[in-house]
């Protein structure tokens, strides 16, 4: 895990009026997961476009395993990538999609379809080799890019978006391949996504942008847990802020505080909190939304604001949840769950 | 059709709405209302005088009067083979059709990638108009300009006379360059198609692989546009298999199968049947070999 695989330095990239990316530093470690996390238009899937090479930065450094690729073509550097609609070759068999890499490089045939074959393994599509993307499914083509991407065994891979246009429980399947393939090879991978459940599921590190900039660059946990602004506590996870006059009155000291749904229990108002390291705070429950396996409350603060809570279905039903809306709750949670965020500013 | 009560889940009926719902019914009927007149159109004068060349090319002449007589020959055809300015004058016209495809698609190609990938995006619709342009003007008037540029002292000449080296003058050449002028829009049209509907993403997927721009080119991009580059050759073939006018004009003593059909047309019409039925049968052979690539249904 030692070294580091990328490296940005005051990364630039504008089109015309509009930055793109505004100034990225970032160093993404040797054999790391790691995850590019945003919505759409936050300059993630462009930083990627910049590490493999489809566009020059306007200004800012490049490296790759601590050589500079800044001005270097795509073929010039060892990084391969998985595209979001996985541009697969149409007029190629799924053989020679996945060979392509290999054929580029003037490796001998015969090596060449051992490879292809090993790698479309890999990805456990032996006996498909023969067929043409057209005829795959979305999740098959997906696997033939991968294979594709990995069969040159690059320094780097790219994957931008890959997951994107599977149903729900491909998609969760496949994250848990990607991860065990990632272990496996021990390629560095840089995944870009705007899901936050699926970057805190399989990364090592996690980077959140916004508007072209990184809002923080930490562990899942930490991003999860420990917010460094209010965008990424609201982008990841449910947004759940105490600001200005609420926050002065639930927390005790002005800022900016954010506390999980799932941290929140909702109890009835006449319950007291008896343990002193418990926040507490009473309110009315707007909205009940029943979601099968647990429950998110609604609930308008006494002291003004709004915050949700979420509580899982132990021993309630659908029926028990609904009666809740419009009535009277208190909600507690344990203080240690009230995260300061530091930009109250912004 | 019954005429049922208004209820509430109908329209009021007029009389042109109560037509359109009877046809609505009739799904057999629409389509031979459709389809009678450009049936007719096909099958009666189009495959039918195809059917009277076919059949009039068995037939012979009085060799004093040029009268036609229905007496059932395969002269004409053995001629076809046997006769050396015949086979001549067949494989010449193949060759120049041939020639003009394969210059039409090394002209059309970086004319195309031009106009679908490299110029700006807004002028790219222009450019294909100014392409599509020549097409406006009368065939004539260009291969008359192409006789002017040719013509001894013409435009060839002059811009060819620093090098040392002349025009082409008048013959085989001065066809074939010509037949390419009047084609090539024909060629351009949808190998620009092709290469404006070539996704992007698949250049880049290339290049990431190590692709350099010569392997992108001959392993992407040429095999994705062949179908197109086969569409436009079938109208650049089968239009100079056909002609004779612009090799009458600028070809000198060159002779086509159209000549010879043209020439025989008063003389001998069972053998100029016979040799227009060359062309076709020529074309017909084509347009299978070009299925084959997935051409026809990019067309």
């Amino acid at each position: 895990m030692e070294g580091s695989a990328i490296r940005l330095e005051g990364l630039r990239k504008s089109f015309g009026e509009t930055a793109a990316v505004a100034g990225v530093d970032l160093e993404i470690r040797d054999g790391e997961f790691f995850s590019m996390l945003g919505p759409s238009g936050s300059g993630k899937t462009t930083v990627l476009r910049l590490i493999a090479g489809f566009e020059t930065p306007t200004e800012g450094r490049i490296e790759l395993a601590g050589q500079e690729v800044t001005g270097l073509a795509p073929f010039e550097r060892d990084v391969h990538t998985v595209f979001q609609d996985y541009a697969l070759f149409p007029h190629m068999t799924v053989e020679q999609n996945v060979a392509y890499a290999l054929k580029v490089r003037k490796v001998p045939k015969a090596e060449r379809l051992v490879r292809a074959r090993k790698a479309l393994a890999e990805v456990r599509l032996e006996g498909y080799g023969k067929r043409r993307p057209a005829q795959l499914s979305g999740g098959q083509r997906q696997r033939v890019a991968l294979a594709r991407a990995l069969v040159g065994r690059p320094r780097v891979l790219l994957l931008d978006e890959p997951l994107g246009a599977l149903d729900l429980k491909l998609r969760e399947q496949m994250q848990v391949e990607l991860k065990a393939l990632q272990r496996e090879v021990g390629i560095t991978f840089v995944f870009v996504t705007h899901d936050q459940e699926e970057a805190l599921t399989m990364s090592d590190r996690i980077a959140v942008f916004q508007q072209g900039r990184i809002e923080q660059v930490g562990t899942p946990a930490e991003i999860y847990e420990r917010p460094a602004t209010s965008f990424v506590a609201s982008f990841v996870g449910t947004s759940n802020l105490l600001t200005g006059e609420s926050a002065q009155r639930v927390v005790g000291a002005p800022g900016t505080y954010s506390v999980r749904p799932e941290k929140i229990r909702v109890l009835k108002e006449s319950a007291t909190a008896d343990e002193p390291e418990h926040a507490t705070a009473t309110g009315t429950v707007a909205e009940v939304v029943y979601l099968g396996d647990s429950t998110r409350f609604l609930v308008d603060l006494d002291a003004g604001g709004r915050l949700t809570a979420l509580q899982q279905n132990l021993e309630t039903s659908a029926e028990d949840v609904a009666a809740y809306r419009g009535t009277r709750v208190r909600l507690q949670w344990h203080r240690r769950h009230t995260v300061q965020v530091p930009d109250a500013a912004r | 059709m019954t005429v049922v009560a208004q209820t509430a889940g109908r329209r009021p009926e007029g009389v042109v709405r109560r037509l359109a719902g009877f046809l609505h019914r009739r799904p057999r009927l629409r389509l031979a209302l459709l389809l009678t007149a450009p049936l007719l159109w096909l099958a009666v004068l189009y495959l039918g005088s195809l059917t009277v060349l076919f059949v009039s090319a068995f037939w012979t002449t009085n060799s004093f009067t040029s009268e036609v007589v229905k007496v059932w020959s395969t002269d004409n055809f053995q001629a076809l083979f046997t006769t050396p300015v015949y086979r001549q004058v067949i494989l010449r016209s193949v060759g120049v059709a041939l020639a003009v495809t394969a210059l039409c698609a090394v002209i059309a190609f970086p004319v195309a990638f031009y106009t679908a990938r490299v110029a700006r995006p807004r002028w790219r619709p222009l450019l294909v108009v100014a392409i599509l342009t020549p097409l406006w003007a009368s065939y004539l008037v260009k291969v008359y300009a192409w006789r002017l540029i040719l013509s001894q002292g013409g435009l060839a000449d002059w811009m060819l006379e620093p090098f040392g080296i002349g025009g082409p003058g008048f013959g085989l050449p001065a066809a074939v360059l010509t037949l390419t002028y009047l084609w090539l829009p024909y060629m351009i049209l949808p190998v620009h198609t092709a290469l404006g509907q070539l996704p992007a993403h698949l250049l880049d997927a290339s290049a990431d692989l190590g692709a350099r721009p010569g392997r992108t080119f001959r392993s992407v991009v040429v095999p994705m546009v062949l179908p197109s580059l086969a569409a436009g050759s079938i109208f650049t073939f089968s239009l100079s298999l056909g002609d004779y006018i612009t090799v009458q004009i600028v070809g000198g003593k060159t002779q086509l199968i159209g000549n010879l059909v043209y020439s025989n047309i008063e003389l001998n019409l069972p053998m100029a049947a016979a040799l227009g039925t060359v062309p076709v049968v020529v074309i017909v052979l084509y347009l299978l070999a070009m299925r084959r690539t997935g051409a026809l249904s990019s067309l």
